[in-house]
């Protein structure tokens, strides 16, 4: 049995949404795969719930008017992993997001609920910032769409109001096409871990592929919420495809990043990892887009 | 509580079922206490250890982290839902009796239930493959390639192909 004091079973996303304000205290619970376990260690026992984890409208991938790709907030890791259009457009996430927990936990897992929770480690959160990725939020008035960057407030800590659900992550046509990405995770064990740093690339190449177009990186665990690197996308963008250009790139990371020290691992050594992630990245990516490094 | 108690319809090892359970219960609670299917089994109640496995629609779930109300409507399958009309076992269960793969047997039943999520797949995977998809499963006890060559082994028979021998 769990400590739970009230279960409130959301019907659907306005049903949700009327729980949200009648119950201003309770917890919204997606997957449960973080909030079950830390009711079970005490910190949330004893709290309302609300169970949104039979809304199916809000499962499933697909491109909206502007092919913009939607993926609805209870849309499970396994599935994201396996869905066709992720495959196709942004195969990097499906990837990212195949290395959290075990199996069983990315049946149950949720790419919302691993956003919601604002946690910096969240396999996901490095790449949706590598993507731009838009929050979908809707609420009593309507719906509204936030930037990733501005969703993450600090650690732990996310911009949803009181009447709000998260319902869908978007990824912009202009931020996925035509791009290859890698998603590095550092982690002491195989399965069962979170990362100490993870980190996910992605590049557009000119279409001789010697110049890289865009570049973009992001990591997980580097700082409080997770972040870019813009000094070291700079130091990539217009560059010709090539080590040097790969080197750089990943020392221009220690300009951008800062990462703290904790028990997973020190600040020195995360660093150390940032850089070398960051390069590896690249390569990675540039080899996926059909590119040679010089 | 208001309606702490909620009727729960589902379909558990093929046969449809109700029950008025608890909403505080964890799906593992219901099928042990309430139905009475001790091969779920407590491990670390957390979703860590996968003791506590079970098929859920056609994918595996540590039923220790699920709701109880969430199996609504649900195709639910437990270790006990192998046993032959006498009594018999899988050939699953039967490998790893063979292999040694089972010593005291409190990871075996998750471990299986995965393995049948693997091995209904009708696909042969490596070795690498196969460890992977096994990884959400603590043993405390057999040091897990008993456990691997047994899924595999199986695997195998089920394809109608001979299992590689050098590994
Ligand atoms: S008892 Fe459920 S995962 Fe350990
Ligand atoms: S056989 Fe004892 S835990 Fe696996």
């Amino acid at each position: 049995m769990y400590d739970i004091k009230e279960l409130y079973e959301a019907e659907s996303v306005r049903d949700a949404i009327r729980l949200r304000l009648e119950h201003p205290e309770a917890q919204i619970i997606a997957g449960g795969s973080d909030v079950l376990v830390q009711m079970r260690e005490g910190k949330r026992a004893g709290k309302e719930l609300i169970s949104i984890y039979t809304l199916d409208e809000l499962r499933g991938v697909c491109l909206d008017m502007e092919d913009n790709l939607r993926i609805g907030s209870l849309t499970s890791f396994s599935h994201l992993t396996k869905h066709p259009l992720i495959r196709q457009h942004i195969n990097v996430l499906g990837e990212a997001v195949d290395m959290v927990g075990g199996p069983q936990i990315r049946n149950i897992g949720t790419i919302g609920g691993n956003t919601c929770n604002g946690v910096t480690s969240a396999d996901s959160a490095s790449t949706l910032h590598a993507y731009e990725a838009l929050i979908e939020l809707t609420g009593a008035e309507g719906v509204r769409r936030v930037p990733i960057k501005d969703f993450y407030l600090g650690a732990g800590k996310v911009d949803i109001r009181p009447d709000e659900i998260q319902t869908a992550i978007l990824i912009p046509k202009a931020s996925y096409e035509n791009t290859c990405g890698y998603y590095y995770k550092y982690a002491m064990r195989n399965a069962m871990d979170i990362a100490t740093t993870g980190c996910s690339v992605n590049v557009r190449l000119s279409p001789d592929k010697q110049t890289f177009e865009r570049v973009r990186v992001a990591f997980g665990v580097a700082g409080p919420v997770p972040m870019r690197a813009p000094g070291a996308e700079a130091a990539a963008g217009g560059q010709p495809v090539s080590a040097e250009t790969a080197e750089a790139f990943g020392l221009a990371v220690v300009g951008d990043i800062n990462p703290r020290d904790s028990w997973r691992a020190s600040k020195a050594f995360r660093q150390h990892v940032a850089v070398e992630m960051a390069r590896r990245c690249l390569v990675e990516s540039v080899k996926r887009c059909g590119g040679e490094l010089k | 509580m208001k309606d702490q108690f909620r009727l729960i319809e589902f379909n558990l090892n093929g046969k449809d079922v109700a029950k008025m359970v608890d909403c505080r219960a964890s799906l593992t609670d219901m099928l042990r206490d309430d139905y009475r299917m001790t091969s779920v089994k407590k491990g670390c109640e957390v979703g860590e250890c996968g003791a506590c496995n079970v098929i859920i629609d056609g994918e595996c779930y540590n039923s220790c982290i699920y709701l109880a109300v969430w199996a609504k409507g649900k195709k639910i399958r437990t270790l006990e839902s192998l046993l032959g009309p006498n009594g018999e076992l899988s050939d699953i269960q039967q490998a790893f009796i063979d292999e040694t793969a089972v010593q005291c047997g409190f990871c075996t039943p998750g471990f299986i239930m995965t393995a049948i999520e693997i091995l209904e797949t009708g696909k042969e995977y490596s070795d690498d493959e196969l460890r992977k998809q096994l990884s959400g499963h603590l043993c405390r006890c057999t040091g897990y390639e008993n456990i691997l060559r047994a899924v595999k082994k199986t695997m195998y028979k089920r394809l109608g192909k001979p299992m590689p021998t050098a590994t």
